[in-house]
């Protein structure tokens, strides 16, 4: 689903990543963590061909991501929902539009999706503060907002980067149950976190494998998690 | 980015989902509606101008052009004589093409519209005309009464309607004026529309990458900028336009050939002229936003 061989990243100075290699297999749930400021996002960011790698092949859903052309990678970022960890939206929309937008630019915001809008509202518990701008957001609903974005073209993979940043435990267990249920229904699951009780709590539930980016490389971490 | 007729007709395409993606920005909404506004008013008086010089030196045109004649009145045994002299001096002017002695029968329909049918013309004392061709240039009016004088003394030139000579040509001219001004003012209306596009384009940078992150397309993010800029000049040139007829309507008609100042009227096919002002607008628009959008596009990527 999502592969890399050798990959390296700079944005500009030192080299930040160097030498990545990692197969994620469909169906899987991948959690990365690494220190603030070792490259997390950036490596997300490399995996949807927001950046291109310096070095090494990126390939997503078997093609290389440097052989695309821009709308080649605005065709594939639909069937790869992501989390920002900044949940960037439009601001003056309402939160289901924003929730809806994913459809409506690509052209498949037409009736019928309607009801599956509710109820994905409902399910990220955002029913009540469907007509509200982004702004008037709390943080922990702007995350549950993201994820309910980044899953309404029903993608088969979702890069999930710090979804539970701003939310407290209990609703950070909701978000988690999300995405395992998301994993449940065989979806690809990449969420970066540096939320260690997060990544203990999924692997009582879910069979997940461990990232650890760290020395500008990505390790598998150990069982003493 | 897809160009052409895909762009149009996605635009075309009613879709107030795309429109509202690109938050309403107020000043070059305002800018752009206003400067179309302005200039399609500028464009009604142009094409008015432009318009009337055109008819002003076509009518003039055609009458100048058979606008001079020599007249001889001199006693009968002299006739012959001087007009043929007449005759020499016209031929070897410089600036007259030809000079032809009208003949009998020319004289006769001349004069039946008054005296009927059966004029004796060959009895009555009636002056020998010829008829001057000339050039567009046209000859030296003093230097030929000299010259007939001299040689032709029973020669009169009658020339009244040359006066109107440099006036034709300034009509048409302007006439010419006319159509550049509409030119400066449709690039004009282009670069400011690039300039607000790019305003706006700029302004929402933001909302361009989010619309990015989410799977837009170049084409789908352009098509929400270009049909509100091309929606808004339209309007805004419909706007101008109609106020533009209106104020022409104000300007007193002096009738049939009082001038071209107060013939500054749109004539028959003229309206087509003025009802293809605000589409025009749409188009320059269209494109100008388009030309912008997919700079800014590619800057951003
Ligand atoms: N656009 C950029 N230009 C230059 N440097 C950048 C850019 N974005 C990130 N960086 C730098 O790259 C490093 C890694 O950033 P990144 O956002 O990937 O870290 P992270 O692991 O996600 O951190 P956090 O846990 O705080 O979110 C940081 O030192 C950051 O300052
Ligand atoms: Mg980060």
């Amino acid at each position: 689903m999502i592969e890399l061989e050798n990959v390296a990243y700079s944005y500009g100075g030192g080299e930040l990543l160097t030498d990545l290699s990692l197969t994620v297999p469909p169906g899987s749930f991948h959690f990365l963590t690494g220190p603030s400021g070792s490259g997390k996002t950036t490596f997300l960011k490399l995996c949807y061909g927001a950046l291109q790698a310096t070095a090494g092949h990126v390939r997503l859903f078997d093609r290389d991501v440097r052989s695309l052309g821009r709308d080649d990678i605005a065709l594939l970022r639909r069937r790869v929902g992501v989390v920002h960890q900044d949940c960037q939206f439009l601001d003056h929309l309402p939160v289901t539009e924003n929730v809806a937008l994913p459809l409506a630019v690509s052209g498949q915001d037409s009736g019928g999706t309607d009801a599956n809008l509710k109820e994905l509202l409902a399910w990220v518990g955002l029913t009540a503060r469907a007509d509200a701008l982004p702004p008037e957001l709390s943080g922990g609903e702007r995350q549950r907002a993201a994820l309910a974005r980044a899953v309404i073209m029903s993608p088969d993979v979702i890069l999930a980067d710090e979804p539970t940043g701003n939310i407290d435990w209990e609703m950070s267990q909701r978000l988690l149950k999300l995405l395992v249920e998301l994993n449940r229904m065989g979806k690809t699951v990449l969420v970066a976190t540096h939320d260690l009780s997060l990544i203990r709590a999924a692997k009582a539930q879910v069979q997940t494998r461990v990232l650890r980016i760290s020395n500008r490389r990505l390790q598998t971490a150990g069982a003493d998690l | 980015m897809k160009l052409g007729l895909g762009a149009g007709a996605q635009m075309l395409r009613f879709d107030e989902k795309a429109d509202r993606v690109v938050p309403p920005t107020g000043f070059t909404a305002r800018l752009t509606l206003f400067s179309a506004f302005a200039m399609a008013f500028l464009a009604v008086f142009a094409l008015a101008l432009s318009l009337a010089a055109g008819r002003v030196a076509e009518r003039w045109g055609d009458e100048l052009a058979q606008s001079s004649t020599v007249r001889i009145s001199a006693p009968a045994g002299e006739v012959a004589r001087q007009t043929e002299a007449a005759l020499r001096v016209l031929r070897t002017t410089p600036g007259i093409v030809d000079a032809r002695a009208l003949t009998d029968e020319e004289q006769r329909a001349l004069l039946t519209p008054w005296f009927g049918a059966d004029l004796p013309v060959e009895d009555l004392p009636l002056p020998q005309l010829i008829d001057i061709e000339e050039t567009p240039e046209g000859y030296d009016a003093a230097g030929l009464r000299l010259r007939l004088a001299a040689e032709a003394p029973a020669a009169v030139l009658d020339d009244h309607a040359r006066w109107r000579k440099p006036l034709t040509r300034a009509a048409s001219r302007m006439r010419w004026l006319g159509w550049a001004a509409i030119l400066l003012i449709g690039a004009a209306t282009a670069s400011m529309v690039t300039l607000a596009a790019n305003a706006s384009l700029a302004a929402n940078a933001q909302v361009i990458a989010v619309l990015r992150l989410v799977g837009a397309t170049d084409a789908y993010i352009a098509s929400a900028f270009v049909r509100r800029f091309a929606l808004r000049a339209l309007g805004g040139a419909a706007g101008g336009t109609l106020i533009g007829v209106g104020a022409l309507f104000l300007v007193p008609s002096g009738g049939d050939d009082t001038g071209f100042l107060t013939d500054l009227s749109i004539q028959g096919w003229g309206w087509l002229w003025v009802l293809l002002i605000p589409p025009v607008f749409g188009l320059v628009a269209f494109f100008a936003t388009r030309f912008a959008a997919k700079r800014v596009l590619e800057e951003l990527a």
